[in-house]
């Protein structure tokens, strides 16, 4: 009778796909049907209402959704992190005493912090090499393909990845499954448990960031290298400039604006990776870092305050960025 | 062809190809493939993981394999179709990914481009501030929205007494997890189809206009079909973004196991481990070869798109 209730109430795969197959199907006809049926109309309508419907179907959905989902959110989560727990009262700066007093919320800046010195910089340099080395090298796509690869892969993907090949055997009788343990012993040594192991941890994690992002970097300054004339580096070539000298006289100082953009994007991508810390240590063993404590703050601890607070904070971290991109845009704007 | 044309080509070509042995040291070429393989071995252990047997994969190191091949298929079976009421087979979990990713492709994709053309086309007062504005609005971090986003969608906003947007009850299906992809993906959208949408000619616009197309007739006839390519390197790449996504997914469809996607139940079973190595490298794999797929076949559009995102910004 029991196995037979249980049966009962178990649903096959269908039964649970189904209503959301329909929620699909409809949603996209809907909005399809919508799109038609509005230009059916906006088309027929006189030149007059057009001028205003026009501001009506294209402009103003899109401000209407980004009010709505990003500029009030801003506001509302400032406010949210001056107020307690369940955002019943007032209470101050202390949610951001808190982020920086607290000894566990210091461990989660300053390995912040590792991580947005780290992936930059290591993804840039180790990018600009393969790009240098394969720039106007013949059958390289293959390799750019294979470097690039990671790019396409989820975080959790990548993380899974690598959490394999950090697998640790604690019984020293059985043999390794993790590629990095049976790399060492391999050398002499004797492995220790990696992602337990502090700080060593917080950089094999920096490692799986850097593996992702240092094919967009590859790409993007491989693309600015094709950019520079053939006559420079030939002029350079003929004034008996060695290698090393035209790669640090000649290339870096010729896209150095594709640097700049490619370490500040990286850079602000860093800042927001929660993904990587949550699936292979969960934020423990002293790895977590700003954007997982938000998380795990706002959504596990259900703490609005402090969960606000560290969205500012991050966000705060990320505004000389944005800044320094408007000015940017601003410049290349009124050159044109 | 005549001589002095073949004289021209041939020192071009050699002129060129100079340039190029310079550049094409063997020791280069060696270091690039060195490089290469490293970076894909640790994807390959997985692959070749996934197809071992379970008893292989927790004894000996995937490296064995080439000396003691076993193929088998079980994992995947397993991770695939075998679940219960509680763990869901990842099949389905597969299907909400699909379920979420193409509608929150198309929607922000429709509204950016639609506000693209509006911000290269139209003259209105205010302009300048609002293009900026959504520029700068791209870098601004989701978890910013997250909280209040999650409450509108349970509650509704409400300002004391007067309720401005009501609890729309679409907690629990798809819906908040399109509405918000649509919104965090609508910045960089329509930023990167405005670049786009001013390079039309001008000569082109003016005379569909003299010619007495509306707005909309404008949009349909001559805009939307000169934009497609750029549409089609963007939808790639938020259909990459989407599917690969983790936060999103967790914080408006974690709950619901119906609608989770693939991302957040490979989270779940690494936390929990909810199996062993077997079910893990299966499961990992079938969430990353969509991308794969997409990736090595669009790979041109994907790096156009992703060169148009940042070497203008």
């Amino acid at each position: 009778m029991k196995d037979f209730a249980i049966l009962a109430a178990r649903k096959t795969p269908w039964e649970i796909v189904a209503p959301n197959l329909t929620v699909l199907v409809f949603g996209l006809l809907a909005f399809a049907a919508v799109i038609f049926l509005i230009f059916i109309l906006a088309e027929r309508a006189s030149v007059k209402a057009q001028e205003w419907l026009k501001y009506l179907v294209f402009l103003v959905p899109a401000l209407l959704l980004l009010a709505i989902g990003l500029i009030y959110p801003a506001f509302r989560t400032l406010l949210l992190s001056f107020m307690n727990a369940d955002s019943s009262e007032f209470i101050g700066f202390e949610n951001y005493i808190w982020a920086f007093t607290r000894p566990e919320i210091v461990t989660v800046m300053t390995n912040t912090l590792t991580w947005v010195i780290l992936v930059p910089l290591a993804s840039t340099v180790i990018g600009l090499s393969i790009a240098y080395l394969t720039d106007r090298m013949k059958r390289s796509s293959a390799i750019k393909s294979l470097i690039f690869m990671p790019m396409a892969i989820s975080f959790v993907g990548a993380s899974i990845i690598w959490k394999f090949v950090y697998d640790f055997e604690p019984n020293l009788k059985k043999t390794d499954i993790g590629l990095l343990s049976a790399i060492a012993k391999a050398l002499g040594f004797t492995p220790p448990n990696w992602l337990l192991e502090v700080p060593l941890n917080t950089f094999l994690l920096i490692v799986v960031m850097i593996w992702i992002q240092t094919g967009f970097a590859m790409v993007v300054l491989g693309a600015a290298m094709k950019n520079i004339p053939d006559e420079v580096v030939e002029a350079s070539m003929l004034d008996g400039a060695t290698q090393w000298r035209r790669f640090l006289l000649i290339t870096i100082p010729m896209i150095r604006a594709s640097i700049v953009v490619v370490v500040t994007t990286i850079l602000i991508g860093t800042l927001k990776v929660f993904d990587i810390v949550r699936t292979m240590t969960g934020g423990n063993f002293s790895t977590n870092v700003i954007a997982n404590e938000m998380y795990s703050q706002a959504f596990r601890q259900l703490n609005y305050g402090t969960g606000s607070a560290l969205a500012i904070i991050l966000f705060v971290a990320i505004t000389p960025i944005v800044w320094y991109n408007v000015r940017q845009l601003r410049i290349e704007r009124s050159e044109r | 062809m005549t001589t002095a044309e073949k004289t021209t080509l041939g020192t071009t070509r050699t002129g060129r190809a100079k340039v190029k042995n310079v550049f094409t040291s063997p020791w280069a070429s060696a270091m690039a493939i060195v490089l290469a393989i490293v970076w894909t071995i640790p994807t390959f252990g997985l692959l070749v993981s996934s197809f071992r047997p379970q008893k292989d994969i927790n004894s000996s190191g995937w490296w064995t394999f080439f000396a003691n091949p076993n193929v088998t298929l079980e994992n995947y079976q397993q991770v695939l179709f075998e679940g219960t009421s509680v763990t869901p087979p990842l099949s389905q979990y597969f299907f909400n990914s699909l379920a979420i990713t193409i509608p929150a492709a198309l929607f922000p994709l429709t509204l950016a481009v639609f506000a693209a053309y509006a911000l290269a086309w139209f003259e209105f007062k205010g302009k300048n501030f609002i293009f900026f504005t959504v520029f700068a609005l791209q870098v601004v971090p989701l978890q910013m929205s997250l909280i209040p986003l999650l409450q509108l969608f349970s509650q509704g906003i409400k300002i004391g007494d007067t309720t401005l947007i009501p609890d729309l009850g679409i907690t629990g299906t798809y819906i908040p997890i399109w509405i918000a992809h649509t919104i965090f993906a609508l910045p960089l959208a329509t930023f990167l189809l405005h670049n786009f949408l001013t390079q039309i000619p001008r000569e082109l616009v003016e005379a569909a206009r003299v010619d007495g197309a509306g707005w909309f007739t404008l949009f349909r006839r001559i805009i939307f079909p000169l934009s497609i390519p750029a549409i089609a390197s963007f939808a790639i790449f938020q259909f990459l973004w989407v599917w690969n996504d983790l936060l999103v997914g967790l914080t408006f469809g974690g709950g619901a196991k119906d609608i989770a996607p693939l991302t957040v139940r490979l989270a779940e079973m690494v936390g929990t481990r909810g199996g062993g190595w077997e079910v893990l490298t299966a499961g990992a794999f079938i969430s990353i070869i969509v991308p794969l797929i997409v990736f090595f076949s669009l790979q041109r559009y994907f790096v156009r798109g992703l060169l148009a995102g940042s070497v203008k910004g």
